[in-house]
């Protein structure tokens, strides 16, 4: 992370190691739930009868894409910085865009099958 | 300068815990988006996500999110093994967390498919 000053770089860290934390929670329950809802088949009936109008289910879920859209970004930059040798602001600008795409895409998803 | 490791760096098995967690972690970071588009497709309505769901009703599609979850698991997995790391005062028990990581790994990929034959 050559380009990138220290204080920006532990700040990375901070937030990678922090919402792996909450992650590490909602993924738990995130796979208890695939396997739970996957049983039978998928259908968009039975899914919506789950989701539809749930404030609990919007409430995990928002919170779940928000902790993705810190913690998958900073991932994507490490990869690009030591594998791809992209560093500098355009990896930043990039891995922020990601960020704000999966923020967006994901709370969109979780509005389509709450509200 | 960036160094680089050499052979008998990559046999550890603290390299492989590194390239799962690192592959696991891409394979996922890309399927992402791909999900979210999927279920964004319930703001057109239900049958909208029920055309979806049936286009991605088919073995390779069953096997890739099959193949997703067990890579989740086992990113869960690798992640919690690093905070243990980092964070934890505890020690010998790296290479056991390894092990167990696998273990729970196999273990998630057995209960979804055992899901999806029922």
């Amino acid at each position: 992370m050559a380009a990138m000053n220290v204080r920006t770089q532990a700040r990375l860290w901070y937030f990678q190691r922090v919402s792996a934390m909450v992650l590490a929670l909602f993924v738990a329950v995130h796979i208890g739930i695939v396997v739970y809802a996957v049983r039978g088949g998928l259908s968009g009936a039975e899914i919506l009868a789950r989701t539809h109008g749930s404030i609990a289910f919007a409430f995990f879920y928002g919170v779940f894409v928000l902790a993705c859209a810190v913690h998958v970004p900073i991932g994507l930059l490490r990869i690009a910085q030591e594998w791809l040798r992209w560093r500098g602001p355009s990896a930043v600008a990039a891995a922020l865009a990601f960020a704000v795409l999966l923020a967006v895409m994901g709370l969109r998803a979780v509005y389509g099958v709450v509200a | 300068m960036m160094r680089r490791n050499d052979v008998r760096a990559r046999n550890h098995p603290a390299y492989w815990a590194f390239l799962v967690h690192r592959l696991s972690g891409l394979a996922l970071a890309l399927f992402l988006p791909v999900h979210f588009w999927a279920l964004g497709q319930a703001i057109a309505g239900e049958q909208a996500l029920d055309g979806f769901l049936r286009f991605a009703d088919r073995p390779l599609f069953k096997f890739a999110e099959w193949g997703l979850v067990v890579l989740l698991s086992l990113h869960l997995m690798g992640g919690l093994r690093l905070l243990v790391i980092e964070f934890a005062p505890w020690t010998h028990l790296r290479k056991d967390w390894l092990a167990v990581g696998l273990g729970v790994g196999a273990c998630t990929g057995l209960a979804f498919l055992l899901a999806l034959l029922r």
